[in-house]
């Protein structure tokens, strides 16, 4: 029988020659990962366990991208906590103010997961890896606390859901309009304990920065991770990236999928979601109009370089609505020198921008932009939960940069194409 | 394991930003996090919830982000258990590693209503609902996650292995090499 590219992955790392659905196994861990909020909760269970240095101290990473820089004295202590720890064990890739960045978009950026590795994260989003053709998935600070002891994590191999993407994207659509389609079709359990594969023609026609967007949203149809093939696409990225070796794997022709679905590329327009689910999708066209308060663009989901291109093709030489506060996270340091060498940064400053140094920040209502009684964010982020992005009174928009930008200069959601020309967009 | 409790019923895809909001995983002290445990949904449930109070909700139960502050945000405010249609994966596991009982047991889920009583036996896998005197199964626990509840959780499941092969794995000691 054949395997999908995650049993394959999952079976390397147990050192098994094959596994199936719903086998437990305890896999090697090729990285685990942990942030501020997380890394604290997971010290006791380390300690109670007898650690006292990491399985590998190249292979623990940590980045202080919540609540840093501190945001008031609570965090700032926790903050102080995680800067304890790392130095204690030494750790290689430990990030803090000014090399720290969103982390699902730092990662891969450093060049620290490569194809074929296995990673736990104590962050939902971990699944972003998945872009590059990795098992990653989403744990706790338990989970995370054995993981860096020991190197190994158990996993209950999950069964998998197949999205053959087909056609090419029309203008403006973007990873994340893809993926909000998909939770609007199949709702926010709708691969629960499942692997979402993306599969078909149509994936070489999303850039790498689509497929990060696409494989970080997985946990919000429930997933346990979302997975790419292998293509040049990311042997380019990888290699530009990194030195480590790495392993392909993909699934076989025969491989055993739970459920299949086919996406015309073709089809889909920018889309968003509403209030308070992500699965509450809808076209831009039939909801626009609606009024905004805040514009976010930013995050794991959406704050990649490609993302800030977009966003200022259509704000550049406009400006945003007066009564519109609109707020730009690049998702790391290296994005934003970039933006600034492109020119990017001026040209949100210009416009009337606020642009603010990486953070996770106002995404889970941390700071740098959260929400109050009655205000209503159209954000690039990927949880629209009631009180996410701070009051329970507020609202939070999913949307795309590009529509998060269309929607900064009109005031009101916005389609993309009512404010900029897509001739001469040049991604 | 046998008890009695009060139901306070929830809906589906209840998520871990209405179970404990973001603005309190600053909150150094951990036993803090009940008097704000489903805030999100309820702003006066902390002051309702009683201890040993049953929390049944629908499908997807704690989707959202890994924090594990949502599962010691339900126990803390001493609820005894968490039934539920199904629940969200991260969640899942993290509960089993906090120690916050949680059943599968999607005809209780359905069933039950707010305020109703129920007899919970774990052993025998039986939710009883005390007014009606329906009785509904729970879905049977996977063999390892079972295993790791009755060594204690996954740390002390840790500590009980690490004394027959220790904490480190061999292949993984040199820094910087892979091992694959």
């Amino acid at each position: 029988m054949g395997m999908t590219i995650t049993e394959k992955i999952l079976a390397a790392h147990a050192e098994l020659e094959t596994t199936e659905p719903g086998r437990l196994i305890e896999a090697r861990i090729d990285l685990a990962l942990a942030n501020d909020i997380t890394l604290p909760l997971a010290l006791e269970p380390f300690r109670q366990a007898g650690g006292t240095k990491v399985f590998d101290r190249e292979r623990v990473v940590v980045v202080l991208d919540h609540y840093n820089p501190a945001k008031d004295i609570e965090s700032a202590q926790m903050l102080k906590t995680c800067r304890e720890f790392a130095r204690e064990m030494g750790l290689t890739h430990f990030y803090d103010v000014g090399r720290m960045g969103v982390e699902h978009a730092l990662l891969p950026e450093e060049g620290l997961v490569v194809p074929g590795d296995v990673v736990i994260g104590a962050d939902s989003h971990t699944c972003t890896y998945g872009a590059l053709a990795a098992f990653s998935t989403g744990v706790g600070s338990t989970d995370f606390a054995a993981g860096m002891l020991t190197g190994k994590s158990w996993f209950k191999v999950p069964e998998t859901m197949a999205f053959e993407l087909i056609g090419r994207p029309g203008p403006w659509v973007m990873g994340k309009d893809v993926i909000l389609h998909i939770i609007g079709k199949i709702g926010v359990d709708g691969a629960l304990y499942r692997a979402m594969e993306f599969t078909g023609d149509g994936v070489g026609r999303l850039s790498m920065a689509d497929r990060f967007s696409i494989a970080n949203m997985a946990v919000e149809a429930g997933a346990k991770n979302g997975i790419f093939p292998f293509d040049e696409l990311t042997k380019a990225y990888v290699e530009a990236h990194s030195s480590k070796p790495y392993v392909v794997c993909e699934s076989d022709p025969d491989a055993v999928y739970a459920e299949k679905f086919t996406i015309d590329l073709g089809s889909l327009e920018p889309l968003v979601a509403l209030p308070f689910k992500p699965e509450n999708v809808r076209p831009v066209s039939e909801v626009k109009g609606l009024r905004v308060d805040q514009v976010f663009i930013g995050s794991c989901t959406n704050g990649r370089i490609e993302d800030l291109r977009i966003a200022v093709h259509i704000l550049k030489g406009r400006r945003v609505a007066p009564a519109v506060r609109m707020i730009v996270i690049p998702a790391t340091p290296k994005i934003m020198a970039q933006a600034v060498e492109e020119g990017l940064l001026e040209e949100i400053l210009r416009a009337g921008g606020a642009v603010s140094t990486p953070t996770c920040g106002p995404c889970l209502g941390g700071h740098a932009g959260v929400l109050a009684a009655g205000e209503r964010a159209v954000a690039t982020t990927n949880r629209n939960f009631v009180g996410r992005m701070g009051h329970p009174e507020s609202e939070v928009v999913l949307a795309s940069p590009a529509v998060a930008a269309a929607t900064a200069v009109m005031g009101v959601l916005a389609e993309p194409g009512e404010v900029a020309s897509w001739e001469g967009f040049e991604a | 394991m046998k008890f009695r409790g009060r139901v306070w019923k929830f809906g589906d895809d209840v998520n871990t930003d209405e179970i404990i909001p973001a603005r309190y995983l600053s909150l150094a002290d951990l036993s803090e996090l009940g008097r704000h445990v489903m805030e999100g949904i309820d702003p006066t449930f902390p002051s309702k919830v009683k201890p040993g109070d049953i929390i049944v909700a629908g499908k997807n139960f704690g989707c959202g982000s890994s924090r594990e502050h949502a599962p010691v945000a339900i126990r803390t405010a001493g609820v005894a258990c968490v039934i539920a249609r199904s629940f969200a994966r991260i969640f899942f596991r993290n509960a089993f590693n906090m120690g916050l009982l949680i059943l599968e047991a999607p005809e209780a889920a359905a069933a039950v209503l707010e305020g109703e009583a129920l007899d919970v036996d774990t052993d025998q896998g039986l939710i009883r609902n005390i007014a009606t005197g329906q009785e509904f199964r729970v879905s049977p626990v996977p063999p390892f996650m079972a295993e790791l509840l009755r060594n204690g959780g996954l740390i002390a499941h840790l500590q009980k292995r690490s004394v027959a092969c220790g904490p480190l794995d061999p292949s993984n000691k040199e820094p910087g090499k892979g091992s694959r």
